[in-house]
């Protein structure tokens, strides 16, 4: 509840540096989540959500628990430990959760497209 | 902090002269109204009594009302009950796309039990058209089932119109008066309707109780089995104490519908406008004219229904959406889907439901406290960052 009535990091990032987008507007999830990330590590990063206080409230929370951490330890933070962290959802509010770590992959894989494409030019 | 309750639609408090009422009913006159001694018969005295009150704001003869257990409970009576009794006279039935559930799954129950079913289309402001209505009635029509007014766009539909036709075609006609009931007149005569359904609790009474009108020399047969009470249409013990508290309400609704009618249609109107104006992106779902007196529904594009009512219930306001995330499911309600709305939009719902609590006070708390909610979720949501209105 603490997330969805104070969301963490909304908003976006000038210059993101890796964009992830997942859901549509017809299931009515929508997140968006850019990064900003320095030496390898998530420097910045800030979120935009269309959906259910679930939805907000994890998108909150996966900005909180990446942010300093490294692109590798980023990866690996799942939609359940964002579930957990926020001392569980209702069973039926999993499918918003399942969003918000998927957006947040999205936007690293984003970025390593785009590093790999400017290594190679 | 203030409590605004606006979810009348949902339920209402019971009014202090209905637990009045009532109380007798839970202590000294427990009887069994089947027993023919005297705490029976007082128990029995009082559901008649009852039973007058709900046929003189129907305009129905008593023996003409049946308790049910609720709304639900008398839309399946009616309908499931009318057709295993007339089998023989056809296999077609007829409702809406926007009925309730309790009326809605009931006919899906029956077309998975050898009944065919239609569900007619409505037009964008959730009016059922005369005319759809008489393009599918056919001689195996059995049954059509239209309710009064919808619970969540408000709009009341053209009844008396629609149980013309029907009968034209030789059918029967019940309707679902669950939203109506206690809010603005309902006469079963005037409408000219064989079978009608009404909630005690919607118009503070009890919630547990309701009633079915089934007209004189219609048929239905009952699928609950056991005790012959309720002139063998509803076995089981009757709820008394219910019964008593919705013939209570029944009365209370009948002395002032016209004059809280007035007053909430005023408020609702108001508070429909003042959002409207505050709130770009957003309009009214239902017929802008028609409707539950003190029903506001409405859209607003970006933003999330169930994102809107935890932040309203946060600033003491409750209400209710038709959001995916409030309907249990994935999908957003059938019913803002049937008038045409987007996905995107129908998950924007809010409806907010006055009732004979509500000021004037309450209209001008939503309408300070709303148009800040919804602008908060906008700033947040990447739709509206798109469509380019940061």
């Amino acid at each position: 509840m603490e997330h969805f009535l104070n969301p963490r990091n909304v908003g976006e990032i000038k210059d993101a540096d890796g964009v992830g987008e997942v859901g549509n507007p017809v299931c009515g999830d929508i997140m968006r989540i850019e990064i900003k990330v320095v030496e390898n590590r998530i420097e910045d990063v800030k979120f935009r959500t269309f959906g259910c206080g679930a939805a907000i409230a994890t998108s909150s929370m996966v900005t909180e628990m990446v942010k300093g951490k490294t692109l590798e330890e980023a990866m690996k933070v799942t939609n359940k430990a964002v579930a957990e962290a926020l001392d569980g959802l209702p069973a039926p509010k999993m499918h918003c959760s399942n969003l918000a770590a998927d957006a947040l992959h999205r936007a690293i894989e984003d970025y390593m497209h785009k590093e790999a494409s400017r290594g190679q030019a | 902090m203030r409590q605004v309750y606006m979810d009348h639609s949902a339920t209402t408090p019971v009014d202090p002269e209905v637990f009045e009422a009532m109380v007798p009913y839970l202590t000294d006159r427990f009887g069994n109204p089947s027993s023919i001694y005297s705490a029976g018969r007082a128990a029995r005295q009082g559901m008649e009594k009852a039973r007058e009150q709900v046929a003189s704001l129907l305009n129905a003869s008593p023996d003409e009302i049946i308790f049910t257990s609720g709304g639900t409970e008398a839309d399946n009576q009616a309908i499931i009950g009318y057709a295993t009794a007339n089998r023989h006279k056809g296999n077609h039935i007829i409702t809406s796309a926007i009925e309730h559930h309790a009326v809605y799954d009931t006919c899906k129950y029956l077309s998975r039990n050898g009944f065919e079913v239609t569900f007619l289309p409505v037009d964008g402001n959730g009016v059922v058209e005369p005319e759809t209505l008489k393009a599918v009635l056919k001689p195996t029509t059995l049954l059509v089932s239209i309710m009064h007014a919808n619970n969540e766009v408000g709009t009341i539909e053209p009844i008396k119109e629609l149980a013309t036709i029907t009968h034209e075609a030789g059918a029967a006609f019940h309707c679902d008066a669950v939203q109506t009931v206690g809010r603005i007149p309902v006469d079963v005569v005037d409408l000219g309707v064989d079978m009608l359904s009404a909630s005690s609790h919607k118009l503070y009474g009890p919630k547990g109780t309701g009633c079915l009108y089934l007209k004189k020399g219609i048929k239905v047969e009952s699928y609950l089995h056991g005790g012959g009470q309720e002139r063998k249409h509803r076995p089981g013990t009757e709820n008394i104490p219910g019964i008593v508290g919705f013939g209570k309400a029944a009365e209370l609704a009948q002395a002032r519908v016209d004059e809280t009618g007035k007053r909430l249609r005023e408020l609702g109107g108001r508070l429909a406008q003042g959002l409207l104006n505050a709130i770009p992106h957003s309009r009214l779902t239902g017929h802008p004219v028609n409707r539950i007196p003190g029903h506001v529904s409405l859209c607003f594009e970006f933003v999330e229904g169930e994102s809107i009512l935890l932040m309203l219930d946060q600033a003491g306001v409750m209400a209710s959406s038709g959001s995916a995330c409030t309907s249990g499911s994935l999908e957003p309600s059938h019913v803002l889907l049937a008038l045409g709305l987007p996905h995107e939009i129908a998950h924007g719902s809010l409806r907010l439901t006055l009732g004979k609590g509500n000021s004037d006070e309450d209209v001008d708390y939503v309408l300070n406290t709303l148009p800040g909610i919804v602008e908060r979720l906008r700033q947040m949501s990447p739709l509206y960052m798109k469509a380019g209105e940061r």
